[in-house]
């Protein structure tokens, strides 16, 4: 009596891809109209205050913003290329990518620190005595219009950050496993014979199961194929990904509007 | 509708052209800075958009890998696109409208 199994990834249960990249995309576009939300809003207050909106942009540092621009960039790429690391089974790769991107959140929200720290220090924060005193009415909104835009931006960018770390965390967990079948029952493999074949189909290692062996351990490290990564395994990496995007597509447009009107 | 074998249809997108994308994302960004050196006056505004839509484009296209994914995304994006512009739009003309009346109040009240 001879079996021959071929050893593949154990089955599991069914992933709807394309579900849930329709359903991450659906929450994006709520993401969107939010965003869409306030920059209409932007909009109609510049289109009534235009001078008033130059004006109140020349405080802020263009510089900075630009930098925040590219560090957004930057870490828009790094994504991208984890995403196509962790397709070609790169883990170590795909983490040391996912790594930086991770370090350019942070680093942006150093920069913004440096930013809002700086002009609340010197009273340029919505309500303040200094505001109400030295500041037209148009420019007032322009900066309350600034703090709670880019407020939360930077509270997506936290939120993106958060759920980068847990993706790092979960793919470093990953993908040594061990396997054990034990369906047949105690004496099932009795009679049977384990081998390991070449691609030729010779024989390279191979031993009869008899009733000296009590278990048949196939300890085996393996790496997700592209196609089962497409599929199941990494869509939520793909998703944090996307989700990571519109955040630095948010981030695109509020820098020309917030930074470089003035 | 074969979603399976459609995604094995993936090509694999090489690391070079999201470097190419996103020197592309730098070049533009520093041309939006650039611009807003001149004085493009009521256009400034204007090209500094059309450079974020391109800028977005590139982003959804390549690192949004939406230039690979089935048309229905293409589709909810566009709808989602047209809800926005619809928005705009009436809020514009209600602004319009409500700054035109508050003219003509006022043009009243100095008769």
């Amino acid at each position: 009596m001879s079996h021959t199994a071929n050893v593949a990834a154990p089955a599991h249960i069914h992933k709807d891809y394309n579900g849930a990249k329709i359903g991450m995309w659906l929450f994006l576009f709520t993401e969107v109209l939010l965003f869409g939300g306030l920059f209409l809003i932007y909009a109609v207050y510049r289109t009534a205050h235009s001078h008033d909106f130059a004006e109140a942009a020349k405080e802020l540092n263009v510089v900075l913003g630009a930098l925040n621009t590219a560090v957004l960039l930057t870490s828009s790429l790094t994504m991208a290329l984890a995403i196509a690391c962790i397709h070609r089974a790169k883990k170590t790769l795909a983490l040391t990518y996912l790594g930086i991107t991770i370090l350019c959140a942070l680093v942006f929200m150093v920069i913004k620190y440096i930013e809002w720290s700086g002009k609340i220090s010197h009273g340029l924060y919505p309500g303040s005595e200094f505001i109400m005193a030295n500041y037209s009415k148009g420019q007032r909104i322009y900066f309350g219009l600034y703090y709670s835009m880019t407020g939360l931006h930077a509270l997506h960018v936290i939120i993106g950050a958060t759920i980068l770390t847990v993706m790092f965390y979960v793919i470093y967990q990953r993908p040594n496993e061990t396997h054990r079948w034990d369906v047949f029952g105690k004496d099932a493999l009795n009679g049977c014979r384990v081998a390991i074949l070449d691609k030729d189909g010779n024989e390279k290692w191979g031993s009869e199961i008899d009733e000296s062996v009590k278990q048949v351990h196939l300890k085996m490290r393996y790496y997700s194929t592209p196609k089962r990564i497409k599929h199941e395994d990494y869509v939520s990496l793909e998703n944090s990904g996307l989700y990571w995007h519109i955040v630095d597509v948010i981030w695109i447009f509020l820098f020309p509007l917030m930074y470089l009107i003035g | 509708m074969d979603h399976a074998e459609h995604h094995e249809e993936h090509p694999m997108i090489g690391y070079g052209t999201y470097i190419s994308v996103w020197l592309a994302l730098l070049i533009l960004t520093s041309l939006t800075v650039a611009i807003a050196g001149f004085d493009l006056g009521q256009y400034t505004t204007a090209v500094a958009m059309l450079v974020a839509v391109v800028k977005t484009t590139l982003v959804g296209l390549y690192f949004m890998h939406l230039r690979y994914e089935p048309k229905v995304f293409h589709y909810m994006i566009l709808v989602t696109f047209l809800i926005m512009v619809v928005i705009v739009i009436f809020t514009f003309i209600d602004d319009y409208r409500f700054s035109y009346l508050n003219h003509e109040v006022q043009a009243e009240v100095h008769h």
